[in-house]
């Protein structure tokens, strides 16, 4: 964890992790493990995705990252001065609440003014966040009035008007159609691109896990660590969603299909 | 006409009882905003309720109504804190186990003692008769407390009353933010106690924030609509109490239903006149380029 004190910034900042958790065990009251000896690290500039099927402890993994539960056994270390945004699932989310896309994203402004009035660095900050996020014209509609791809956008500039290091989203994809799941990806891309370090829940395999760079399958333990190639397998996928999965190639990527008898196999794992 | 409204003016306690009532309307209407978007509502039924027992107490041995209820009321507040937060019983039910209670406890001593016995009408459904100075001081300066703390905290306020965990996260003191905010509730209930009544509180905490949310999708202008909603239905009730002689809780919480009816037949034409607006087709993101993502993701 220490870096060499004569070694250059940026060496220090790709070696010390944003954040570890190291051999955890979760539950929530008296219940079975949600997450039983799970081990892993978030390096700076990394974008991972955690997958498995519901009930596998993968929002209690984010929710163990950004302090909001403690594990009953192990340990969770976070940099001490790491900023962390967080997209929480949009089903989550009250759409009656009334709130305009600008004080949604004021929220999460560190300035420590707690007054009802803006200045107008906050209001530059907010213009130029939605901008960056492509929906600039929509800062005075309601957070019911947009579409579901625009809704997420602006739960995403709520958390990066904090200038977080590591943002933490949970289930980016989910109910949104092709289209808007594609410019999803895209955006994470450029958000990645531009130095911020990301952890995405899913369960969307095909849509947005086989896409990213570095990917955990979780279903309570780990049940595999690495790359895409490598850890989308029929074996590990099997393992992590209790199911059977067939596992094609399709443009050098992995394609998953649930269950045993696919058409055309051509097994690649 | 005119003598109408200047009448009430020639007594001493009814001046000060149009003060109170307006300005309690004014501040259930304002708190109220925060007591629905939380989904608290039980939560000011209950502390009223509460705080009806402290009340009880307080007359029966001869202790000041504010310091005795505040007391009764804040202890009743946290007991349902601390039951709800070990989540093996509901929070509604811990409202009604503690502050039905609490409620039960009161009309039992006011049963034993025949003193408190007379004032039982005006306690439960409200009365402008016997307003004091001092509760007109009261309100005012608890009125005035709670402007400046909801000014001075209206950001935090606003975020844990939205999004409680993400405003936690984001280094939030949400405990402190629920505490404060548990706190001005239970001074704004027992300052409006007397004219609005325990049974009518919560209506007056809850119908002008319904109003105001049918009328506007800001934040901002919900708590100065809903604020000048209960200001008006107070006013307007208290008139209506004196007149017509009848409780002051209850013509109140009438005049603010009205002001429901209305709002909600003006709201609900509005939607039925409205032609339905196309919602946009996937993103109108013109920074995203759409390329195709059969490709993983450049690894920088």
């Amino acid at each position: 964890m220490n870096a060499h004190p004569h070694a250059p910034q940026a060496r220090v900042d790709s070696i010390t992790p944003l954040a570890r958790l190291d051999q955890v065990t979760c539950s929530y009251a008296q219940g079975r493990p949600v997450l039983d000896d799970v081990s892993l690290t978030i390096r700076p500039g990394t974008f991972t995705g955690i997958v498995g099927p519901s009930g596998s402890g993968k929002t209690t993994v984010l929710r163990l990252l950004l302090g909001l539960v403690q594990p009953r056994t192990g340990t969770v270390i976070r940099r001490p001065d790491l900023r962390v945004g967080y997209v929480p699932q949009v089903e989550t989310i009250n759409w009656n609440f009334p709130v305009t896309v600008a004080e949604t994203v004021l929220m999460s402004a560190r300035n420590g003014r707690r007054w009802p009035w803006t200045n107008t660095v906050e209001q530059a900050g907010v213009a130029d966040v939605l901008d960056r996020l492509g929906i600039g014209d929509l800062a005075h509609r309601h957070i019911r009035e947009l579409s579901g791809g625009q809704q997420q956008r602006v739960f995403i500039a709520r958390a990066l008007f904090s200038s977080p290091e590591l943002l933490l989203m949970d289930e980016p994809t989910s109910g949104v159609d092709v289209r808007t799941r594609h410019e999803m990806l895209h955006l994470l891309s450029e958000l990645h691109a531009s130095g911020i370090s990301i952890v995405v829940t899913t369960h969307d395999l095909n849509g947005l896990a086989a896409h990213l760079p570095h990917l955990i399958c979780l279903n309570t333990r780990v049940m595999g660590v690495g790359a895409p190639n490598d850890v989308l397998t029929s074996d590990i996928l099997e393992r992590t969603y209790g199911a059977p999965m067939e596992v094609l190639e399709h443009a050098g990527m992995p394609l998953i299909i649930e269950g045993r008898h696919a058409p055309t196999v051509r097994h690649t794992s | 006409m005119w003598n109408t409204l200047i009448e009430p003016f020639q007594y001493g306690f009814l001046r000060h009882a149009i003060v109170v009532c307006t300005i309690a309307g004014a501040l259930c209407g304002l708190l109220g905003v925060f007591v629905t978007l939380r989904g608290m509502s039980y939560i000011g039924h209950g502390l009223s309720h509460a705080i009806f027992g402290g009340a009880a107490i307080c007359a029966a041995v001869g202790l000041n109504f504010f310091v005795g209820a505040g007391v009764w009321g804040l202890a009743s507040g946290l007991a349902v804190s601390r039951v709800t937060r070990r989540r093996v019983i509901a929070a509604d039910a811990a409202i009604g186990v503690i502050t039905t209670a609490s409620f039960a406890f009161g009309i039992a001593l006011l049963g034993l003692y025949t003193r408190v016995k007379q004032s039982i009408e005006a306690t439960v459904f409200g009365s402008v008769l016997g307003v004091s100075l001092t509760d007109m001081w009261v309100i005012i300066a608890i009125a005035i407390a709670t402007a400046a703390v909801i000014i001075s905290y209206y950001r935090p306020l606003l975020f844990t009353t939205f999004d409680p965990e993400v405003a936690d996260v984001s280094g939030v003191n949400i405990a402190r933010i629920d505490a404060l905010l548990m706190l001005l509730l239970t001074f704004a209930i027992l300052a409006s106690m007397k004219v609005l009544g325990v049974t009518l509180i919560a209506a007056a905490l809850v119908i002008p924030p319904t109003v105001a949310r049918l009328l506007t999708n800001s934040f901002k202008r919900m708590l100065i609509i809903s604020t000048s909603i209960g200001a008006f239905s107070g006013l307007v009730g208290m008139y209506l109490s004196y007149h017509l002689d009848i409780s002051s809780g209850a013509t109140i919480v009438l005049v603010n239903f009205l002001l429901f009816a209305i709002a909600y037949a003006y709201t609900g034409t509005k939607r039925l006149n409205r032609r339905p607006t196309p919602r946009p087709q996937g993103e109108a993101a013109a920074t995203v380029s759409a390329t195709r993502s059969s490709q993983p993701l450049p690894t920088p």
